[in-house]
Formats: C-alpha cells, sequence, structure tokens
C-alpha cells in the first residue's frame, strides 16, 4: 500500500482533481464581473452596390467603428472576438446574418479603439432583396477564456439602409 | 532455470477466486467510464460531448491540443457561435465559427457558413463538392468552454498508438502482478 507506484497514482489523481477544481473555480469567478462596454458604428459611404451575373445582390461598404470593449477584460480572459454582422429579414428568410469584418483583440490596451475599414467579407444577399432596405448592425464579442466557458453579448445600432437603386 | 520453478509457482498459486475479484472490479471501472461518457451524451444533447482541437484554424483563441466541451440544444444557430460540424464524406468533425446564416420565414431551416478565425477565405473550400451551405443536421454541437492542453494526450495516442499499447499493457501487467 506505500510502494512507490500507489504514492506516485494517488499524487496524480490528487494533482488533476485539484487542476480541474480550480479551472472551475477560475471559470465561475467570470461570472461576478458585470462589465458595460459602448460602441458605435457609422456608414461612411456604399462603394458599389450591384447585381452580381448569379442573380445575388452585392454590395461593399466603408465603415467607421469606435468602441470601448475595456470592461469585458477579466483576469480568465485570454482574447476577445469581435465581429460586426449585418442583420435583416427578406421575404424569403426570416433573419439574415452576415459578417462584415472580425477582429481580434489579444488584451485590454487594445480594447479601446477606432477603427475605418470596409468590410472583409462580401455582403452578398440570397436574392436580390436589398434596394431601399433598412438593416441593423449589430457589434459582437465572443470572450474567450484562458480557461472555462465562454461567453457572448452584442450591441444592436439600428437604423442602417441601402440605397434605393443600384450604383 | 531457477526463475521459471518460480514464475509457474506464483502462475499456481493465483487463486481463482482472487483473480476473479479483480476482472469484476475491472470491469466495474470500465463500465462506469462508459455509464460517465453516455450520461454527458444525453446531457448536452450531442455525440460527442467533448472534442479535441486537431488543428490551428482557430488559434490563437483555440490551439492544437485543447478541449471543447459542446452542448447542443434546438436554439436556432446565429453567427458568430463556435459549431462542430461533420462534412458528408469526412470522418473528422471541423471546429469552427459560424459567420453568415440565412433563416428561411418558412420551414426554420438555416443556411450556415462558417470560417475558421485563423484561415483567410472561408469554409466553402472544405464542405463537400457543390455544397455552398451548412445546415443544422451537419451540426453537432456549440462549443460552450475549453480546457487547455488536456487534449495533448488524445492527440498522441492517435497519432503514435504505440504508446496506447504500452500504456494498456503497464497497466494490465500492474493490475495482474499487484499482490492485493
Amino acid at each position: 500500500m506505500h510502494s512507490f507506484v500507489y504514492r506516485l497514482n494517488g499524487l496524480l489523481t490528487f494533482s488533476v482533481t485539484i487542476l480541474a477544481i480550480m479551472c472551475a473555480i477560475t471559470s465561475l469567478s467570470d461570472n461576478l464581473h458585470t462589465p458595460s462596454p459602448s460602441a458605435e458604428i457609422q456608414v461612411m459611404n456604399i462603394n458599389w452596390f450591384q447585381k452580381q451575373p448569379q442573380g445575388n445582390d452585392e454590395v461593399s461598404l466603408t465603415m467607421n467603428i469606435s468602441a470601448d470593449l475595456q470592461t469585458l477584460f477579466t483576469w480568465n480572459t485570454k482574447q476577445l472576438f469581435i465581429f460586426v454582422a449585418a442583420e435583416y429579414e427578406t421575404p424569403k428568410n426570416s433573419l439574415n446574418q452576415v459578417s462584415l469584418w472580425d477582429a481580434i483583440i489579444p488584451s485590454k490596451e487594445h480594447a479601446k479603439f477606432w477603427i475605418h475599414t470596409s468590410n472583409k467579407y462580401r455582403f452578398v444577399d440570397q436574392g436580390n432583396n436589398l434596394r431601399g432596405k433598412e438593416f441593423n448592425l449589430t457589434l459582437h464579442w465572443h470572450v474567450m477564456p484562458k480557461t472555462g466557458k465562454m461567453f457572448a453579448d452584442k450591441i444592436v445600432l439600428t437604423g442602417y439602409s441601402f440605397p434605393e437603386e443600384y450604383r | 532455470m531457477g526463475w521459471i520453478g518460480d514464475a509457474v509457482d506464483s502462475i499456481k498459486s493465483i487463486q481463482i477466486r482472487q483473480l476473479l475479484t479483480q476482472a469484476v472490479s475491472l470491469g466495474m471501472i470500465v463500465t462506469s467510464a462508459l455509464i460517465i461518457w453516455k450520461a454527458l451524451v444525453c446531457i448536452t444533447g450531442s455525440e460527442s460531448p467533448v472534442v479535441v482541437v486537431l488543428s490551428g484554424s482557430m488559434e490563437p483563441g483555440f490551439k492544437r491540443g485543447d478541449i471543447l466541451f459542446l452542448h447542443m440544444s434546438k436554439d436556432p444557430i446565429r453567427s458568430g457561435e463556435i459549431v462542430v460540424f461533420n462534412v458528408d464524406g469526412r470522418e473528422i468533425p471541423i471546429v469552427h465559427r459560424v459567420i453568415k446564416v440565412h433563416e428561411r420565414e418558412d420551414s426554420g431551416e438555416v443556411d450556415v457558413l462558417t470560417k475558421g478565425d485563423n484561415n483567410n477565405g472561408d469554409d466553402r473550400l472544405l464542405y463537400a463538392q457543390g455544397q455552398q451551405w451548412l445546415h443544422r443536421h451537419h451540426i453537432m454541437g456549440r462549443a460552450v468552454g475549453f480546457l487547455p492542453y488536456v487534449g495533448w494526450v488524445t492527440i498522441i495516442m492517435t497519432e503514435k498508438p504505440i504508446i496506447k499499447y504500452i500504456l494498456i499493457g503497464a497497466l494490465g501487467l500492474l493490475v495482474i502482478t499487484s499482490k492485493d
């Protein structure tokens, strides 16, 4: 009962259990934290708005994105994955979410930022429903922890719309 | 020649009852591990509640060797969620983020496009020939939590199966030769 192998086994089991408990408590500590982020997105310009050969609408736009997400960082945060998605409704689809731009924020210092960018990913509709349509721009963030539960939230900004005609 | 005689003696001295007791305890350990696994499958609603990250396509968030906890609920799939999906014809599931969602008004069915955080392009190249979108039935679960580094054990045992055999052999030997 006291041989080397049994002692090693006991030690290993104990240390793995303690590590698991520590990871769980670390993850739980994230629940105590209440963040208060803020963000603003302006559509500076609709660069072009065309119907593709396959029949789907496509638009390219330039946005000004500014946000302060510093309060989302805790000691257990490894990075923040943020993205801006356009959300709109069409007769055929009750919901369309198209991601336009994303970024990884590795630390609290980088979490307060301002960026002027065109859409990183192509904004293509399923069909040609975009003329004159209103859409929301949502800034989503996904908190990726050093260990444990991941959580996500978003800010919805309304009031954007497409031009009435292709250009 | 003396040690052969000793070995034969020790084999003869193994009592049947003791051997059976050991076999039953080993069986209990294996079946309780199986019960825990199946219970996890039921609770999380996903066929494989824990997966190991195999590639670097989600770095720096998930590195190779991390394990992800999955959960599948009836909630609709929304952009930004990290999902695990199987492409028809490929057996290894892929863990990437949803970047586009088109949900049908009438049927509630959904077209989903995914992309790895560390990849430049979306996953259309990974989908089956001619497939542009993923559907709900391709998706096995959403990643809800993760533990770093723990998955390396699985990766080592899969890529160098000899280590698996050595471990099982050593454990088996330990069980048989232990005196109690």
